[in-house]
């Protein structure tokens, strides 16, 4: 019986399994590659033939001396960026959804968003030339006379988690507003009338109306927010990134690159990725119950 | 409504600063852009005083002219074009029609189907091993390598099945009595009707594959293929402007600097994108909430 239904929905499923095809080839297939992690791999033998070592990537990396620099930027960056960067759209929001001309916050969005679609390497280009020595900023500062020589900002560690984060901000304000407007735009506009008539002013109603109303999207891009936490802005980071900031620029991701295709170690590289990906799975799960618990919305 | 009513004192000083605030906003989502804007336009070595902030001193294109004229640029130009083209293209027929398959009711292995996307969101194998699959594939130093691992997107099909699910049955019900099979149906009637979320992914993956660097980085050492995003990514980051110079060709070097001829090429890259967004975005935020509601 269900063979002939199988027959009858045979296009579909062609449709079905090419798509199936491809999950299986570019996602399926590098996850079993994970397992080189495990094992001595070189390029020479296959994955299949290399010897097991177990655990001895994963100690490897705990006890290299870059291990608390990879840390201490990756989870430093991730969480300046999620104590800062997570608010600043949503305040963003609240208050464009302020503005009353209709005209005047189309453009107000259209000019916020468009530095998402500005690439990175752009973006890198654009920061270099204002923080050279005779970039704006020095210009600037310099006719001032807060500084007295122009600084090499790129050049100097302590500068670097600032003009991460800053850019960081910059670049996808806009953009990540836009999923709180839609949130706000739903909310009932009688919501806003009872309180007017209880005599709330802007403030109120955006603090007891407005910010209720949206806390499940909220709860939601938190948790991604969470998961995505060691993510720490790869393509960001490799742009920006020199011999001169190493300290404070070498995240996890980098030093996966830096170990895996530029010295080739290909063992060790994964390993300290799957390190990665595990701990901000466990993120995910801490930062789901959580929410859960806090306010009964949950991506799973 | 409310509107009508007066403004008391609290309100307008309100709206005062609210719109005063979003000027700033705007000021300096922009001001940086406009920077190198007329940078680019003014005349390299004049250039390197700095000071440049509004205008150009000494208005000049030869920076562009130098752009126009290197082969190198204008190579790794078309690969980017060409690839966007063809990515997008691919992307957004290869993941509508598996998700078309998937959304259809009482499709046999449907929700193993999905289940075995969904893991894909949340676990992935990594750096090494995606280039280990990619070299016994054969698609390093191979143009193909920036089209195929990008051809199909779980998160995009999510936001295609969500559009599919609304589109009436009757549509398709129709279109089988009068004898189309499931191919005619998808290209022939889902397609035509989705505009609004096919606009959506494309301008989304469009956008992705016109500033994607890494997959150049990684997987290209024939410079021939690399996009100018890779290329622009070994002047900037890796300070390699002995590469920019020599590709600057004689005639017009004088004035022109390194600098000046990578502002001029950050600018002829942009200009596409920001020339297209405007257009394009009443689509995007509507597929943009599809997308993070269910996603």
């Amino acid at each position: 019986m269900w063979f002939k239904k199988l027959y009858s929905q045979r296009h579909i499923q062609i449709m079905a399994l090419l798509g199936v095809a491809w999950i299986i080839i570019f996602n399926y297939i590098p996850m079993y590659g994970v397992i080189i992690a495990f094992k001595e791999f070189n390029i020479v033998r296959s994955i299949g033939e290399a010897p097991w070592v177990g655990f001895t990537h994963f100690l490897e990396f705990f006890k290299d001396e870059s291990f608390i620099d990879v840390m201490r930027n990756t989870l430093g960056i991730s969480l300046i960026k999620l104590v800062i960067g997570f608010p600043l759209p949503i305040i963003f929001a609240l208050f464009l959804n302020e503005v009353r001309s209709v005209l005047f916050k189309r453009t107000i969005q259209t000019i916020s968003y468009l530095p998402h679609f500005l690439s990175w390497v752009i973006l890198g280009g654009i920061l270099t030339t204002w923080l050279a020595d005779v970039g704006i900023i020095n210009n600037v500062l310099l006719a001032l006379h807060f500084i007295d020589e122009p600084i090499s900002y790129l050049a100097e560690p302590s500068y670097f988690w600032s003009i991460i984060i800053t850019s960081d901000i910059w670049k996808e304000l806009g953009w990540s507003a836009i999923i709180y407007l839609a949130a706000i735009s739903s909310v009932s506009p009688e919501l806003y009338e009872a309180a007017t008539i209880d005599g709330a002013g802007r403030f109120q109603k955006m603090w007891y109306v407005t910010l209720p109303s949206i806390k499940a999207t909220i709860s939601i891009l938190f948790i991604l927010a969470v998961s995505g936490v060691l993510n720490s802005n790869f393509d960001q980071v490799l742009v920006l990134r020199n011999s001169l900031n190493e300290s404070a620029s070498n995240v996890i991701d980098i030093y996966v690159y830096q170990t895996g295709m530029q010295q080739g170690r290909y063992s060790y590289s994964t390993a300290v990725g799957l390190f990665k990906s595990v701990i901000a799975l466990v993120l995910l799960l801490i930062a789901n119950r959580v929410t859960k618990k806090m306010n009964d919305t949950s991506l799973f | 409504m409310l509107n009508i009513k007066r403004k008391t004192k609290g309100e307008a000083i309100f709206d005062l600063f609210n719109n005063f605030g979003m000027l700033l906003v705007c000021f300096a989502t922009l001001y940086p852009i406009w920077y190198v804007l007329v940078n680019a336009f003014n005349e390299g070595q004049d250039g390197m005083r700095g000071g440049i902030y509004w205008w150009p001193r000494v208005f000049s294109f030869e920076s562009f002219d130098a752009v126009f004229q290197s082969t190198g640029i204008m190579t790794a130009m078309g690969i980017t074009v060409a690839k966007t083209l063809l990515g997008t293209l691919l992307h957004v027929f290869f993941t509508a029609m598996v998700a078309y398959a998937f959304s259809r009711k009482g499709l046999i292995g449907g929700k193993i189907y999905m289940l075995f996307g969904t893991v894909t969101l949340f676990f992935g194998g990594g750096l090494i091993p995606t280039y280990l699959l990619m070299r016994d594939l054969h698609l390093l130093d191979n143009f193909m390598v920036y089209i195929i691992p990008a051809m199909f997107s779980f998160f995009d099909l999510i936001i295609f099945m969500t559009f599919f699910r609304e589109i009436p049955d009757g549509l398709e019900e129709a279109a089988k009595i009068d004898g189309a099979n499931d191919w005619l149906i998808f290209i022939k009637i889902v397609l035509p009707v989705s505009m609004p979320v096919i606009a959506t992914i494309a301008l989304f993956h469009g956008v992705y594959q016109w500033n994607d660097y890494f997959a150049g980085v990684i997987y290209m050492n024939n410079m021939d293929l690399q996009p100018i995003q890779t290329y622009l990514y070994r002047v900037v980051a890796q300070s390699s402007s002995s590469q920019m110079l020599a590709a600057i060709p004689g005639g017009i070097g004088k004035s022109v600097t390194t600098q000046s001829i990578k502002l001029a090429t950050m600018v002829v890259t942009t200009l596409p994108i920001v020339l297209v967004y405007p257009f394009l975005q009443k689509y995007f935020v509507k597929g943009m909430m599809i997308g993070s509601i269910k996603g």
